[in-house]
């Protein structure tokens, strides 16, 4: 398949070169924080870390992390590096876990951020000659408007339509032709199975690609999107407080997300010590904003577990890429000292024929942790016969422990008594008093 | 030949089955026989009506997880031991029952037996041969 880039010098530079990019920005980019933000100022002369300490990317190491806690502290200018009359915009978290981070940019923030989704959008297989359906929300959600800008970049003829009223997307999808897609994999998946509802084949759907991200998705999702819709998804990764979507994004080999690392370094980290992990092992997943003006985070982490590769990559981008990340730090569970993720699990519920709906309950008796998954029933697998659903169940537990390596007790219980994701689910109860 | 048997998920919770109950009978459905499978999280109730049909799609459009299956139904004469030849007669032929449970008719001398078999017309021809009234869907609406 013939590859086309955005910014092909940047895609493909070679890795020493990047290196040396890298290093120079950072330089220039710790100074910049130092004199400019008193919050980070004090971090690093807290832990003895001068700006001239910093010569190059193999001393980032030496920096203090960042995390979500320091942007609450800092809430909402403490963070700032560039004085307000230099800030064009701001884009929010929802704020759902607490108060919500409100990250500045200048110009050439919203710039870079927008180059960073043009080129998600070209190596999805996108050109001037596309349509392009946002259907993220905008706002001071960074979906919409990131992909809004990336769009235009490209020059798609560009659909601003946000999230919802399903039947205005499908019309306006149909009537314009829409040839890409970009919104949440749930919606991509939704948008899908209302086509189908109303009769209409994948090879009806003039779509040829999505760009899905903002939430966690399985591959087996990815494959149930790309059947019903008749595309390749791929899927694209980002925080607001680094930036937005575009931080990276995946290309046609579809085995990971470049890392758009001239304007986002990545690290890996040990969660719990801090310290950098080599290439390929399993982490914390950290970036430190290169370039951004406003609101430049540096060594900020992300709380995502995640694997960085330098793979030789088919689609001939020497960006490193990483995995889709395998869960957080804040909602892995030890339980009976293994590491337990919630996306694991439901990807043997989706491998074996269940809905994605589940509820983890974690308790301690007799000092031992008690490990129990509901999972609602489904009419295709439902039997008049208890020893069948019996051995569901034992199947299900045995696909479990294959996955995590201990063996949860499952029960299936009836459809649609776990809520659903929009309404912000509860994945998991933990009765342990472990304090 | 087969009775048609309706299935319904419950969870061990109180007030499931009367609120199954309940909605069948503002419906007018009239339950002939009933039994509940459970184990430690879910039940299984097992219902035969005089029209599942219509049990079904009510039951359905208030979310239950409902199936229809077909089970075999068997007459036999209200009288010790009757039961053990039907069972036996199964046996005999190899037929392995899943489970099953029995009702009286109000009026008759008799006991209906609702079968649950991996085969059921290999049950049903070895009971008809051996003597059994086999209960059709007609008959379970005459009841």
């Amino acid at each position: 398949m013939a590859q086309n880039y955005y910014q092909k010098e940047i895609e493909t530079m070679p890795i020493e070169e990047m290196r040396k990019l890298q290093s120079e920005k950072l330089v220039k980019q710790v100074k910049h924080v130092y004199e400019n933000v008193p919050y980070y100022k004090k971090l690093m002369d807290e832990k003895g870390v001068k700006p001239e300490d910093i010569k190059g990317i193999d001393d980032l190491h030496k920096l203090p992390f960042l995390s979500k806690a320091d942007l609450r502290d800092a809430y909402p200018y403490g963070l700032l590096a560039k004085p307000l009359d230099d800030c064009v915009r701001i884009q929010s978290t929802s704020g759902t876990t607490g108060r919500r981070v409100v990250a500045f940019y200048t110009q050439n923030d919203v710039d870079l951020w927008e180059d960073c989704c043009a080129r998600a959008i070209v190596a999805a297989g996108g050109t001037k000659s596309d349509v392009c359906q946002v259907a993220y929300g905008y706002g001071l959600f960074t979906g919409g408007p990131g992909l809004n800008g990336g769009s235009h970049k490209v020059g798609c003829l560009t659909l601003p339509m946000s999230s919802g009223n399903t039947e205005r997307q499908i019309q306006f999808m149909t009537d314009l032709n829409a040839t890409i897609l970009c919104c949440t994999p749930s919606y991509a998946a939704y948008i899908g199975e209302t086509l189908k509802e109303q009769g209409y084949k994948p090879e009806d759907i003039p779509l040829k690609a999505g760009i899905f991200g903002a939430e966690p998705w399985t591959e087996e999702m990815r494959r149930g999107i790309e059947e019903v819709l008749g595309i390749k998804a791929y899927d694209i990764y980002g925080l607001t407080e680094t930036t937005g979507p575009g931080v990276s994004f995946e290309c046609s080999e579809q085995t990971g997300m470049h890392v758009n690392e001239d304007h986002f370094y990545a690290e890996i980290i040990d969660p719990d010590t801090g310290e950098v992990l080599p290439e390929g092992s399993k982490g914390e997943l950290v970036f430190t904003s290169l370039d951004k003006e406003a609101f430049p985070l540096l060594r900020y982490r992300t709380r995502d577990i995640c694997v960085l590769s330098r793979k030789k990559c088919s689609c001939g981008r020497t960006l490193v890429k990483m995995a889709k990340p395998m869960g957080r730090t804040d909602d892995m569970l030890i339980i009976r000292g293994v590491n337990v993720f919630p996306s694991q699990i439901e990807t043997v519920l989706l491998n074996e024929g269940y809905q994605p709906n589940y509820q983890i309950i974690v308790d301690r008796v007799k000092n031992t942790d008690t490990f129990e998954i509901n999972v609602e029933m489904t009419p295709e697998k439902f039997t008049d016969k208890v020893s069948n659903i019996i051995a569901m169940e034992k199947a299900l537990a045995n696909a479990m422990k294959a996955m995590l390596g201990i063996n949860p007790a499952i029960h299936l219980v009836a459809p649609k008594t776990i809520a659903r994701s929009e309404g912000k689910a509860v994945r998991v109860i933990d009765k342990r008093k472990l304090v | 030949m087969a009775i048609k048997q309706l299935t319904v998920f419950v969870e061990n919770k109180q007030g499931t089955v009367v609120s199954i109950t309940d909605t069948l009978s503002k419906h007018n459905i009239n339950l002939r026989a009933l039994s509940i499978a459970e184990t430690q999280d879910f039940g299984i109730l097992r219902l035969i009506v005089n029209d599942e049909a219509t049990a079904e799609k009510i039951l359905k459009k208030e979310g239950y997880l409902i199936k229809i299956t077909d089970v075999v139904g068997v007459k036999i004469s209200d009288e010790p031991g009757k039961l053990s030849e039907a069972l036996k007669v199964l046996d005999e032929n190899k037929i392995n029952i899943e489970y099953l449970y029995a009702f009286m008719a109000r009026t008759e001398k008799h006991a209906y037996v609702v079968i649950r078999v991996e085969n059921n017309a290999a049950a049903e021809t070895a009971l008809a041969n051996a003597g059994f009234k086999i209960v059709t869907e007609a008959d379970v609406d005459k009841l």
